[in-house]
């Protein structure tokens, strides 16, 4: 796998009137062809700065970007231009143009490369169809729901096939059900058309969901990269454990006692291994926190469980648990 | 005092304050939509920030919107004559409107264009848009409404403007109003152009406001 994204040591300084902010400080990250990245952080961590530094909407301060073996920092305006028209970008705000109709808008990068209108027209039909959208063509936005708009973003962002695409919180302004669906096209885009994806959120959950690889971006740091499977699996920064055990804060009254987390990678979800396990060992467990889904048959997710007092069954249950391939994570003191 | 001289005076009177007004606004496009433009372009947070041009501008639509169009119209005769011949009529009138109408377009325009959602801008600039294509397909034609909500308000500044030219010889409404009713004590004739200028000003800002309510596609 080639990257097609190529981040070095990027930094970036704002500098206002009577201070300075250093939103990013020096981040390397390479991004391969075709896979989905996630870029997650807490709001304010510079994720966002750091898309944005990926078609240079925002200069960096210092290093460089390589997209395709060009590197952005020695292009001029008009390179730049042409280089932007094969990175797409979505946003949280959909950003469309109001007093174009929805046809018309997809149409609009079009009109930037200088595509005939009759062409035009036509691809913009067949995009529309793909995100599911071709009876609302000559409607205006202002009369979309928020998700029908991403999907016009989405069209649009398609319409010169790119071969990046970048998302900008896109899921953020949007409902748990839309979000879904509009992830689902996302990644139906990308193995359909071998679209490279670079998602930038604040939600653990959008990663889980379609992400191939994920970089957490702290205070304008790196702070840990790898696999979505890996990060998720076992998390080394702070900030990683922070984003990944995001734990409902009722949990924590229940804390004090003995608690594990289990991670669940390759079971299959056919299996009930908890029951099972209570069953076998014939002792209650408290469980805290479950977050489990079924993902081609296996089950992905973590649970956290309060084990019973008595040791010997609380052993058990740790053996019963890692005789099934899971992994146990003791968690001296639990608290979120 | 109805016969046909004086009614063919206030039609006449009509038609011309229209020719005034619209040729005024319409200069005052010509120069003052560029200015307001480059206003929001080379601003602070512009697309292509210059201080020194923005300061220039800044300044000069300033200076002349601060000062009252009757000195104006009186400071600017030189020009006037230079550029139609005459300091007096309709036409000579249109310099200095034009002139008094341009800076006040101008911020006029750049409010307008300042209403655009950046992140739209940010949208079309991520797509590989050039300034032009940013200026014109997505500034103006975002923003269509709220110019000719501004420009019918400009048109009803301007009418007003033209009335009051009248006061040097500027001819229309404004004109006959002072002639006749101010000078000649004939106060009903006076009462008719206001009646007359109330009704231009209703026409244009309903003319105005119907265009732009069609054009605007952000309402269900």
């Amino acid at each position: 796998m080639e990257p097609i994204i190529q981040i070095k040591n990027v930094t970036k300084t704002f500098i206002g009137k009577d201070n300075q902010v250093e939103a990013l400080k020096g981040i390397s990250l390479d991004i391969n062809k075709g896979d989905i990245y996630g870029i997650i952080g807490m709001s304010g961590a510079g994720k966002s700065t750091l898309v944005r530094c990926l078609n240079y909407l925002e200069k960096p301060t210092t290093g460089t970007v390589v997209v395709e073996d060009q590197d952005l920092s020695t292009l001029t305006e008009a390179e730049l231009r042409k280089v932007r028209t094969g990175i797409a970008m979505i946003f949280q705000h959909f950003n469309l143009l109001m007093q174009r109709s929805v046809l018309d808008n997809v149409c609009f990068p079009m009109e930037i490369v200088g595509v005939k209108k009759q062409a035009a027209r036509k691809r913009a039909m067949e995009l529309l169809e793909i995100v599911g959208l071709k009876e609302k063509a000559d409607a205006y936005p202002s009369q979309l729901s928020g998700g029908q708009k991403q999907r016009v973003a989405i069209a649009r962002a398609l319409a010169n096939t790119p071969k990046i695409l970048l998302c900008d919180e896109a899921t953020s302004a949007l409902d748990p059900t839309t979000t879904k669906e509009i992830l689902k096209l996302l990644q139906d885009i990308n193995k359909q058309y071998g679209i490279t994806i670079v998602i930038i959120t604040h939600e653990m959950a959008v990663v889980q969901e379609i992400c191939s690889h994920v970089a957490i971006i702290d205070a304008g740091e790196l702070a840990e990269h790898g696999t979505v499977e890996e990060v998720f699996s076992r998390p080394q920064s702070a900030a990683a454990r922070k984003l990944v055990f995001m734990v409902d804060p009722k949990a924590k009254e229940m804390s004090g006692k003995r608690c594990i987390r289990i991670v669940f990678t390759e079971n299959s979800s056919f299996e009930p291994v908890i029951a099972n396990m209570v069953l076998e060992c014939k002792a209650p467990v408290n469980i805290l926190l479950a977050d489990t889904k079924d993902i081609g048959g296996i089950a992905h997710g973590q649970m956290i469980l309060q084990l019973p007092e008595d040791e010997m069954a609380a052993n058990k249950m740790i053996h019963y648990l890692q005789e099934r391939k899971l992994e146990v994570e003791e968690l001296k003191d639990y608290v979120g | 005092m109805w016969d046909n001289a004086t009614i063919m005076m206030l039609v006449e009177g009509t038609f011309v304050t229209l020719y005034m007004t619209l040729v005024s606004t319409f200069m005052g496009y010509v120069l003052g939509l560029p200015m307001g433009i480059a206003l929001v372009i080379t601003a602070p947070k512009g697309l292509r920030p210059n201080k020194i041009i923005y300061k220039i501008l800044d300044v000069i639509v300033n200076i002349v919107r601060s000062i009252p169009f009757l000195i104006l119209l009186i400071m600017i005769i030189p020009l006037t004559r230079i550029i139609v011949g005459k300091s007096y009529g309709p036409t000579a009138t249109i310099v200095p409107l034009t002139l008094a109408a341009a800076p006040f377009i101008a911020r006029m325009v750049e409010s307008s264009l300042l209403e655009v959602d950046h992140g739209v801008i940010e949208a079309a600039q991520s797509m590989g848009a050039n300034l032009w294509t940013i200026i014109w397909k997505v500034m103006l034609a975002e923003s269509r409404t709220s110019l000719l909500v501004n420009a019918t308000i400009a048109l009803g500044t301007i009418l007003g403007y033209s009335a009051m030219a009248g006061a040097v010889g500027g001819g229309g409404l404004g004109d006959i109003a002072i002639r006749y009713g101010y000078y000649r004590y004939q106060t009903d004739i006076m009462l008719v152009t206001v009646v007359l200028l109330v009704l231009l000003v209703q026409l244009l800002q309903y003319i105005g406001m119907t265009i732009s309510k069609k054009l605007d596609k952000r309402t269900r």
